[in-house]
């Protein structure tokens, strides 16, 4: 605990637009404490790792920007790049198309935080983590259509604390295309948090693609308000990183909306990879479509946490969720809980969950066609992970998705 | 095609087998020479399938004694995929569907590591892609089968055509197809024999197992062999397929020496 209280006095002094969040979220944090196993949702959650966690210095500026090597950088073509390497975000140099601009301040102070109420976020650890410690934050407006492909990158740096803050208000009628890439290296500890707000019928395409490396860490809370008749599609991919918690919670504000949530999480080593997913309608005829993958190798653990709340003003809600794992290893362990509270009477909700080990049958056919044994193994889990990434936004080409989702993954 | 003095391309000697603690092969003996159609006709249950994994190399049988030569080669030392590639293929009874995987890739891949042994060059997907258009005349089979994933969502028909696209494609030695002919319609199963036919070469072996005669009007075997209980209890030639059409295989309960097992071929 000690060490706690050090590593919160030593963020630096609250300043700037974001400085009464700053001290809010410092005493939330200070309030809540450590996450501990006592807590529902920490109850599978690598306590100790969170203490190594906060040995981490906060940094302001990386020094270590987006590697150039970096297959990632080069997914699409027609797209807008935004990399968040500083907290002071140049809004200057970044060149928004027609359709998109920046939030004045005003617009900011009105919308910030909004959806992270609706999303009943106000008292999570990692949401106040990233408020004490977030300097800047990324506001963006959209109000056109056929915009290029938004592409928000978040490299990072050794050994460093490194946190980001993004909204997005997605006007009525807009469409937005947002890819985000955050990126892990060696010690590094992500802390982000991203609201998106869609109006009336908007219509929002949402990739989230987190590729850790060595003994890096993520904590991500995504926060979406959802109008009615509005879409909303999140893909997610987490990999690589040895502590992960990814938070995505959704609120169809009027129901009448359509959610379409596809996960994937692979974790090896002695990987953590955690999903906790909220979705709750607050008002009727919404619907929802779940896929959730994890896939588990050596040492390492999947935990996936779905809930679905309809509460009774909710009727003719229809959500389905669906959670397929695979365990690679006898030694890898996978936890995935459905949790669905249902008020309203008249409604939908179906939900399942299958853990299965790579197929011998599958294998056994492949290797049959010449195709070596870890060959198969690989092709066959490709085809798993293809499900999901086939939902990325607008990547033609995942092959280097793919490529970094295999490494590691061969016997 | 029976020519004595043609090469025996597969031997099966005195082949037992088991999964877990069932026996399910009692002694198996099988020659095939160069240019022959073999018929492995038999019961539910006989153990058809389990020979022709065994022959593939399926890890969940253990083989407890016998022999299998290849071209004068133990195949029993064999991984699956090298026996592939040397030359043995297995249609699949019920070939196995494989999500996300694409139907073209799947092809190519395992055409090239044929060709590969074959000391010939990989093919690109151009170059792939006119190869397996030609082939596919052979089976005809839409097209749009290749942007599947692997027999996802096929009807059994098209699992089964797509089963011998890839025995065209990789054009074994050995082939043996495991109830290729169920589950297809008369026209399907025309097509599909004619297939066989033409990849038939004086070099090439086939096997057929199958339930029914019908098959057999459109591929002549050269020997008809009838197996109950994990071994060969009869061999004979078409005119043994169209007896067993007629009378079942009642008559082998009535056979006492079918305990003791019956070995001819
Ligand atoms: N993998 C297996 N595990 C357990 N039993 C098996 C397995 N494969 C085959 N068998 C058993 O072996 C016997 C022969 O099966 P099979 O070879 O499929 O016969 P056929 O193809 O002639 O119908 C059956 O009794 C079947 O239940
Ligand atoms: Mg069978």
């Amino acid at each position: 605990m000690d060490e706690y209280l050090q590593w919160l006095d030593s963020l630096p002094k609250a300043s700037g637009a974001l400085k009464a969040i700053q001290l809010r979220g410092r005493e939330s944090l200070k309030r809540l404490g450590l996450p501990n196993q006592a807590i529902e949702e920490w109850r599978l959650s690598d306590i100790a790792h969170l203490k190594k966690i906060i040995q981490y210095p906060y940094v302001k500026e990386l020094n270590q920007i987006f590697d150039e090597e970096n297959p990632i950088k080069s997914l699409v073509d027609n797209k807008i790049q935004i990399i968040i390497d500083s907290q002071d975000i140049h809004k200057e140099s970044i060149n928004l198309p027609k359709g998109i601009r920046h939030l004045n301040q005003s617009e900011l102070e009105q919308s910030l935080g909004h959806s992270i109420e609706k999303c009943s976020f106000m008292d999570n650890w990692t949401v106040a983590m990233n408020h004490a410690a977030t300097m800047e934050v990324l506001g963006l407006k959209v109000e056109g259509k056929n915009l290029p492909l938004i592409e928000i990158v978040i490299p990072s740096q050794r050994d460093s604390f490194i946190p980001t803050r993004v909204i997005i208000f997605v006007e009525e009628n807009a469409e937005l295309e947002l890819t985000q890439i955050i990126q892990g290296s060696q010690n590094s500890v992500h802390s982000h948090v991203i609201e998106v707000h869609l109006g009336q019928e908007a219509k929002v395409n949402h990739g989230l693609l987190a590729f850790g490396e060595m003994n890096s860490s993520l904590m991500a809370n995504i926060a979406i308000e959802q109008n009615a008749r509005s879409n909303y599609s999140l893909t997610t991919v987490q990999e690589g990183w040895l502590f992960s918690r990814l938070e995505p919670r959704v609120v169809q504000i009027e129901g009448q909306a359509h959610t379409n949530i596809k996960g994937l999480q692979i974790s090896k080593g002695k990987d953590q990879i955690a999903t906790h997913s909220l979705v709750r309608f607050d008002g009727p005829e919404g619907t929802l479509d779940q896929l959730q993958k994890a896939a588990a190798a050596d040492h390492s653990h999947c935990i996936f946490n779905g809930s679905i709340e309809v509460p009774r003003i909710a009727q003719k809600t229809n959500a389905n969720q669906l959670s397929r794992n695979l365990l690679l290893s006898s030694n890898a362990r996978i936890d995935t809980k459905p949790e669905l509270e249902i008020v309203a009477d008249d409604v939908r909700c179906a939900h399942g969950a299958t853990v299965s080990q790579l197929e011998e049958e599958q294998i056994f056919y492949l290797r049959s066609r010449g195709i070596e044994d870890d060959q198969a193994a690989a092709l066959i889990f490709k085809g798993y992970c293809q499900e999901i990434l086939n939902c990325l936004p607008q990547n033609k080409d995942k092959t280097q998705i793919m490529q970094k989702l295999l490494r590691g993954m061969r016997k | 095609m029976i020519r004595q003095d043609a090469k025996v391309i597969l031997d099966i000697v005195d082949l037992h087998a088991r999964v877990e603690d069932q026996t399910i092969l009692n002694g198996v003996n099988l020659k095939v020479r160069a240019g022959e159609i073999h018929a492995v006709m038999g019961r539910n249950g006989s153990g058809k399938s389990t020979l022709s994994k065994i022959i593939a190399g399926h890890p969940a049988y253990d083989v407890t004694s016998g022999t299998i030569y290849f071209q004068g080669e133990n195949l029993l030392a064999m991984e699956p995929e090298e026996r592939a590639r040397v030359g043995i293929f297995l249609g699949f009874q019920y070939p196995i569907e494989i999500p996300g995987v694409s139907n073209l890739e799947f092809l190519r891949v395992s055409t090239n590591a044929r060709r590969t042994q074959l000391g010939l060059e990989e093919l690109d997907t151009f170059e792939f892609e006119d190869l397996v258009n030609e082939r596919i005349k052979l089976v005809q089979m839409d097209p749009i089968f290749l942007n599947r994933s692997v027999n996802e969502g096929f009807s059994g028909g098209e699992k089964k055509r797509n089963e011998i696209l890839q025995m065209a494609l990789l054009e074994p030695i050995v082939a043996i197809l495991d109830e290729t002919d169920s589950g297809l319609d008369i026209d399907a199963l025309r097509i599909v024999s004619s297939g066989v036919n033409q990849l038939a070469k004086p070099n090439t072996a086939t096997i057929l197992i199958t339930h029914y005669q019908r098959l057999l009007n459109e591929i002549t075997p050269d020997y008809v062999h009838v197996m109950n209980a994990g071994r060969i209890i009869r061999t004979g030639g078409k005119k043994l397929a169209l007896e067993l059409e007629k009378s079942g295989y009642e008559w082998l309960d009535a056979e006492p020496g079918n305990q003791g097992g019956l070995n001819h071929g």
